[in-house]
């Protein structure tokens, strides 16, 4: 993985020295609420329900065992021993003083980590595919190119202070993986007929209240253009984004409003001034900052032991759902669930953390992933250490064999702790996970995602959920909505209403009868979603609210 | 009171006088029940009654509203030579509705931009483009709500003066023009990324 030189760590280092200079000035009223709240924002600092609220960035999703380590002791140390993984492959500690802050920041410097732009109008955490550089449907490794973002966007000057948050994803693999359409500028790599690196530029797609895909500004951009197109973007965004109205201050709203045609002529105006300036890239970065990602020493002479453990059927039941296929021969990437229902979708201890760094170490390289479904990922482990991983992990509760079940639930933190919550999503989550908890019918239910937003901020992506749940307010109660038919990947789409919104008491029964709707209508082999497009909502909604009978 | 200039990277004193349209009766707007701030882009700004009664004082080195620029140009030839006049203009207004009726932008000795709110990160762009787009050399000026800690991106974008808002100590605000060492890309006032000026390796 990328390792900082001294322009990275002093880079970090001046930050922390920054912020605490402006946390100290604001303290002392220097700094009026007002003035502080962006350069907190851009620190990752929330005010929250309970107490602030601290992001810090994990670019690309991607961790070291000492990272990792360190966020573990750091929850211990100043928050209450545990953290949240966020869909933006991030991490957030919820209970941090806010006079502890800088110290936080100056620990997490000295393993090569930081809060940068994880909040705020500015570009966010580059986010990527979190199988990068191990899935064999892979054509370009995204995480180089993700790297090269990061340190462009790092404090870029122009961008400093966009109409609103700005949120670039790369993705190098046929399937996508990283939802590079739900996002305001979406990388899509791939080799053209020329056998050159390009890229296609989605722009315009985004979750929140509005939610839009991207539309597609550029077919084929070399990867030398990639940073100064990416500005023309941006400074075609920040000229023309609306600042008058917070709700429509995302570029989605703009290239909306002018149509992609147009916008796109704006686009290449300002780029014909900025084309083959000096941000343009060349071979020589590229592959320095490419031979960070280079293999790892993986092994050539192993044993095939799995066959002796092909009774054991939790471990079968777990080595079909959370391990993934790898580009090397006896190798598979493994997923750790954060999401049994004895904790927060999302959630682990210090305990856990150590635990997965130490994981990480024994067998998969000393890396880590997270992933926008928010597990962890161990994505290099040898075939023949695959059991003995299971039962270590299993000891920890790592190892609740569901990822992409119904139980595999993406959720924010709702309105448990975010102060822009209409509704509570953790409760909502544990209620579904309780009535689902036997792992046969689970695994008979098949490949589903349900995801959960406790306000139209969507930051549990519910729009793109084949099941998605937000949580709204109707006269100070909150109340429910269900989505159907949303999915992501490359042929994302955004689900649509069934009807009325339900009680918190009434979510999980809904939610069975969804399930047995399309069990009961399936045929042979078809997953929920393509079952859902097929046979359309009416059969839901008739299950749902009875025929023609409308409930409140 | 000592002033609230800093130019090329010391508290200098002001010798332009930024001149003022008079107020002209606006609707106040709301957007989500909140009063916007910010115009949008290419919004107009003056009305023709307000560029004609901004009263011009007749001696003295004056920053005028581009607009009030724009309509009195004939008349302020011998002034403009004499290096006496400047134009400030505002976030929302697009260059281009300006630059192309100026003969020679290299003929003002300054031109400042005011930002209403110092959230308003147009003014980053607008620096970059009359920098490099339009290769204006002289002094390019913040004003309005201007800070401490927008400073280093201000004079990354192309400014090389900062009027600090008035309640705020210029000399603290000087201490943000250095927040960085080394910063990763290219912008106006080192347009190449750190890769291309040191060995990373």
């Amino acid at each position: 993985m990328y390792k900082y030189d001294s322009l990275d760590q002093t880079l970090v280092n001046e930050r922390v020295t920054q912020y605490e200079g402006q946390l100290a000035r604001f303290l002392n009223k220097e700094l009026s609420e007002e003035e502080f709240r962006p350069l907190r924002l851009q620190n990752g600092l929330y005010i929250q329900r309970h107490a602030p609220m601290l992001r810090v960035a994990i670019p690309y999703g991607l961790l070291s065992s000492a990272q990792l380590t360190k966020l573990a002791d750091i929850a211990d140390k100043y928050d209450r021993g545990y953290g949240h993984f966020s869909t933006r492959q991030n991490i957030q500690f919820n209970w941090p003083k806010l006079e502890d802050t800088p110290k936080i920041l100056r620990e997490l410097a000295t393993v090569e980590m930081h809060a940068i732009q994880t909040s705020g109008n500015c570009i966010r955490n580059i986010t990527t595919d979190q199988f990068a550089g191990v899935t064999p449907d892979e054509i370009i490794d995204p995480r180089y190119l993700a790297e090269i973002i990061r340190q462009w966007s790092t404090f870029h000057p122009e961008f400093a202070l966009l109409p609103r948050k700005f949120k670039i994803a790369v993705t190098g693999s046929s399937k996508d993986r990283a939802i590079v359409q739900a996002h305001d500028i979406g990388l899509e790599v791939f080799t053209d007929k020329n056998n050159e690196m390009a890229i296609k530029v989605w722009v315009g797609g985004g979750l929140g209240r509005t939610p839009i895909l991207g539309s597609v500004i550029r077919e084929n951009l070399s990867w030398k253009h990639m940073l100064t197109y990416c500005e023309a973007i941006l400074r075609v965004y920040n000229l023309y984004g609306r600042r008058d109205n917070m709700y429509k201050a995302r570029i989605k709203i703009l290239v909306k409003a002018l149509g992609i045609e147009k916008f796109k002529q704006l686009v290449d105006k300002e780029w014909a001034t900025i084309k083959n300036g000096p941000n343009t890239i060349d071979s020589k970065e590229i592959n320095r900052i490419k031979a960070f990602f280079s293999e790892p020493n993986y092994k050539t002479d192993k044993k095939d032991d799995l066959k002796k453990h092909t009774t054991n059927k939790s471990f079968t039941q777990w080595l079909l759902r959370c391990t993934h296929s790898h580009k090397k021969e006896g190798y598979r990437s493994v997923t750790l669930s954060l999401k049994s229902n004895e904790q927060a979708p999302g959630d682990a201890t210090s305990d856990q953390m150590r635990a997965v760094a130490s994981l990480a170490d024994q067998y998969s390289f000393g890396e880590i992933r997270v992933s926008h479904e928010q597990n962890l990922i161990l994505s290099d482990v040898s075939e023949d250490n695959l059991f003995e991983l299971w039962e270590k992990a299993k000891v920890k509760k790592l190892t609740t064999p569901n990822i992409g079940l119904l139980t595999d639930i993406i959720c924010c933190p709702g309105g448990d702790f975010c102060s822009l919550a209409n509704a509570k999503s953790i409760p909502i989550a544990k209620s579904i996970q309780d009535i689902f908890d036997d792992m046969d019918y689970l695994h008979d239910i098949g490949d589903i995602n349900l995801n959960i937003s406790g306000c139209m901020n969507a930051c549990g992506h519910h729009h793109v959920g084949h099941i998605g749940i937000l949580g709204v307010d109707k006269d100070g109660s909150e109340w429910y909505q269900l989505t159907l038919g949303g999915n992501q990947g490359n042929f994302a789409s955004i689900g649509k209403v069934i009807g009325p919104s339900f009680s918190e008491e009434e979510m999980p029964k809904v939610i069975k009868k969804i399930i047995n709707t399309y069990v009961k209508n399936r045929h042979p082999d078809e997953v929920f979603i393509d079952c859902v497009s097929r046979i359309g909502l009416e059969p839901f909604k008739e299950e749902v609210y009875g025929k023609k009978e409308k409930s409140v | 009171m000592s002033s609230q200039l800093i130019k090329d990277n010391s508290i200098v004193d002001d010798d332009w006088r930024q001149i003022m349209p008079p107020e002209a009766e606006i609707e106040v707007k709301k957007q989500a029940g909140k009063v916007v701030i910010f115009k949008l882009t290419g919004e107009d700004s003056l009305t023709s009654e307000q560029i004609e009664k901004t009263t011009m004082p007749k001696e003295g080195k004056l920053l005028l509203p581009v607009k009030v620029f724009l309509h009195h140009q004939d008349n302020l030839k011998g002034r403009i030579s004499n290096q006496e006049i400047g134009i400030w203009i505002e976030t929302h207004e697009e260059i281009e509705s300006f630059i192309n009726q100026i003969e020679d932008i290299n003929n003002l000795p300054c031109i400042a931009v005011s930002t209403k709110k110092f959230a308003d990160g147009r003014i980053f762009s607008i620096g970059n483009l009359l920098r490099m787009k339009y290769k204006y050399k002289n002094e390019l000026r913040a004003i309005g709500d201007v800070l401490r800690d927008q400073l280093f991106f201000l004079k990354r974008s192309g400014f090389n003066s900062f009027l600090i808002r008035k309640d705020k100590d210029a000399k603290d605000a000087l201490l943000g023009l250095n927040d960085f060492t080394t910063p990763y890309q290219g912008a106006v006032d080192q347009t190449k990324p750190a890769w291309k000026i040191i060995n990373r390796n």
